[in-house]
């Protein structure tokens, strides 16, 4: 299972690239979205991935007896879940909210903070 | 760990902490408690406006006096730790502080005093509306608990704690400027943090554990074929993002110039300081024979991120934006003394970190003061202000100095302690960029002086024609005001007159680092 799992990491971090390379502030903010997916895949995929064994323990025995999955990334991931979908619905809120401002969602043509062609300092009084 | 009991019979109180902790040990979580406290009080006031200020001093005043008790607990007692729900580490969370994070801990809350007395007079009303004081008190749980914590994913959880609090600090205020900083700042920002929850993912993957003791024993012993490289960089990465090391550290000039003087003054003297301390802990404590592996590669961005800095602020023209170029020139030094690794190298580097903090805050501070006065933050249209105010001339100069590393201001022994160490390296040409970054930033901060304060007036005034300038500050505020500017400058000077406490502090910070059996025994305790 770790296999595809892998594989689709790797889909997920590939298509996460290329849409935060683009210059379109709503498609980098689809990369960053599929970014944290990609990275709560992976640590998923760290814990162990057994099929449908139920994590219960004998009666005579204090370990389970076979491999069960480990449920701490699983917290992990539910933590980061949280984490990034705040930070999602942030994001959503700022860029709307810039575009409006600014009349813009190209980031080549958002230049309130830095402006194109900053002339030079003074060289003297 | 649970496997490796077999089927014997678990005794579960060696699972846990049966022993008592001693009360004043507690103190550890105090910084939590009290941020979140004030934090959330602050938060339900927020539509009355003249409660913010009181109440957020106030909670800021309790946070320096918790850390500074943990700070006089650490130096005394060796590393403080607490595990929560008395499980045993690795199994409950820990946090642990050592005298590095408790030091950072304490400066950074002095810092964060500092500027919230300063907000209560120079936030315009539409800031302190929306909550400047809720969203530092929250800014500051997640300062301080990164540096108070003893678990990696807890780190980065701090981490977000404080980038959703800094992004809110940012966009305060609302213009169309700050919006475009916020968005680079918030993208690139979460970028870094996605960076190192994937390291910290495969970190667990390779170790089954999140507890930064006992990935420091693991590490040390050494683990076969886990994929050490690819976490390094990642970590390398994503902690080099937040911090603002070269080549990635462009989102900060484009964005730390935007909010309103009192958030940028915290950001500056506090944010990339997080960014440092968690490329320190995991790179000098956690992971020693991956430093010496990437040694060259450190020294290049050290390197790297010096000149950014010092270049960037000499070209160009608005003071808020030099300062910016500024705060990554003193990263790089940081890094530098990283890069040294020897035990000098980086107390140097720590004892630079607690001095950017003080100044870059303060000058920020008088950049908001300058901005008043004279309207802009444009050095071709400044001009006169030492005739408007030579308190404030005088405290900038004085930043200035410190800032460019002169005697007798924090910076100066800072850069004399990672030049010296450069130098015992046998790195005499990081010594040189080092010194000579130094003379960079005094030429560029010294030029913004002159031309802010000693000139007439704005470009092409001649000399001596004082012409009056366009704003000014209320007599009322004025005390506040310059008091905390003059707190945080005569802070700057007290170090650099009297730099031993806080240089064995750094010494201490740097050794525990290096060795830290004292870390990982106050962490388990009870265990072993």
């Amino acid at each position: 299972m770790e296999g595809p799992l892998a594989l689709l990491v790797g889909c997920f971090f590939a298509s996460a690239v290329y849409l935060m390379l683009s210059d379109s502030l709503i498609r980098i903010l689809l990369g960053v979205t599929i970014l944290s997916n990609a990275v709560n895949l992976l640590i998923f995929t760290a814990g162990r991935i057994v099929k449908e064994v139920p994590p219960i323990i004998p009666e005579e025995a204090m370990v389970p007896p076979f491999a069960t999955a480990n449920p701490l990334p699983q917290a992990l991931i539910l933590t980061a879940i949280v984490i990034s979908f705040s930070f999602f619905a942030f994001l959503l809120v700022l860029v709307f909210r810039a575009y409006q401002g600014l009349g813009t969602d190209k980031t080549g043509k958002m230049h309130m903070a830095e402006e194109p062609g900053d002339p030079v300092p003074p060289r003297g009084y | 760990m649970a496997e490796s009991a077999g089927h014997a019979a678990v005794d579960v109180a060696s699972a846990m902490v049966t022993a008592p902790i001693a009360p004043l040990d507690a103190i550890i979580v105090a910084p939590t408690l009290i941020t979140l406290l004030f934090g959330s009080v602050l938060l339900m006031a927020r539509k009355r406006p003249e409660t913010q200020a009181p109440l957020g001093i106030a909670g800021l005043l309790f946070l320096t006096a918790a850390t500074a008790g943990i700070l006089a607990r650490v130096v005394t007692g060796g590393p403080l730790t607490m595990t929560m729900g008395s499980w045993l580490p690795p199994f409950g969370i820990t946090f642990a502080v050592d005298a590095l994070g408790a030091s950072f801990a304490f400066v950074s809350s002095v810092v964060a005093l500092v500027v919230g007395v300063f907000a209560s007079r120079g936030l315009r009303r539409v800031e302190s509306r929306y909550g400047f004081y809720p969203f530092l008190l929250l800014m500051m749980t997640g300062v301080c608990n990164a540096f108070l914590t003893g678990d990696i994913f807890n780190l980065y959880v701090w981490f977000e704690v404080m980038l959703i609090a800094s992004f809110g600090l940012i966009v305060l205020g609302n213009s169309k400027e700050q919006l475009d900083g916020a968005v680079r700042y918030a993208v690139l920002n979460l970028l870094a943090a996605a960076f190192f929850l994937t390291a910290t993912g495969y970190l667990y993957g390779a170790l089954g554990t999140l507890n930064m003791a006992e990935i420091a024993i693991k590490l040390r012993e050494g683990v076969p074929g886990m994929p050490i490289n690819t976490i390094t960089a990642l970590y390398i990465l994503g902690f080099g993002m937040k911090a603002a090391a070269f080549p990635v550290a462009f989102w900060l000039p484009a964005s730390y110039h935007t909010p309103s003087p009192s958030a940028g003054a915290v950001f500056a003297g506090l944010l990339t300081k997080v960014g440092a301390y968690a490329l320190l802990r995991t790179l000098i404590m956690l992971m020693p024979s991956e430093e010496a592996l990437y040694d060259t590669f450190l020294t290049a961005l050290a390197i790297g991120t010096m000149l950014l800095g010092s270049l960037g602020a000499m070209a160009h023209s608005d003071f808020r934006r030099i300062l910016g170029y500024l705060v990554i020139s003193g990263i790089g030094v940081i890094l530098a003394g990283l890069a040294i690794g020897t035990a000098e190298g980086l107390s140097g580097g720590i004892f630079y970190a607690f001095h950017s903090m003080i100044v870059m805050s303060a000058l920020y501070l008088a950049s908001g003061l300058v901005g008043q006065l004279g309207g802009s933050q444009d050095l071709r249209k400044l001009g006169g202000l030492y005739g408007a105010s030579p308190l404030l001339a005088g405290l900038t100069l004085t930043l200035v100095f410190s800032v460019s590393a002169l005697p007798p201001f924090s910076g100066f022994w800072a850069k004399i302690l990672v030049t010296e160490a450069a130098m015992v390296d046998g790195r005499w040409w990081l010594a040189g960029i080092v010194l000579g970054t130094g003379l960079l930033n005094a030429l560029a901060s010294g030029r913004a002086f002159t031309q802010i304060f000693w000139r007439g007036g704005p470009v092409g005034t001649p000399d001596g024609a004082e012409k009056s300038v366009p704003g000014e500050i209320a007599r009322e505020d004025r005390a506040v005001l310059f008091g905390s500017l003059g707190a945080l400058t005569l802070l700057s000077l007290v170090i650099g007159l009297w730099p031993s406490p806080l240089m064995r502090l750094a010494e201490a910070g740097a050794a525990g680092l290096l060795d830290p059996t004292l870390y990982i025994r106050a962490v388990f305790g009870g265990a072993s």
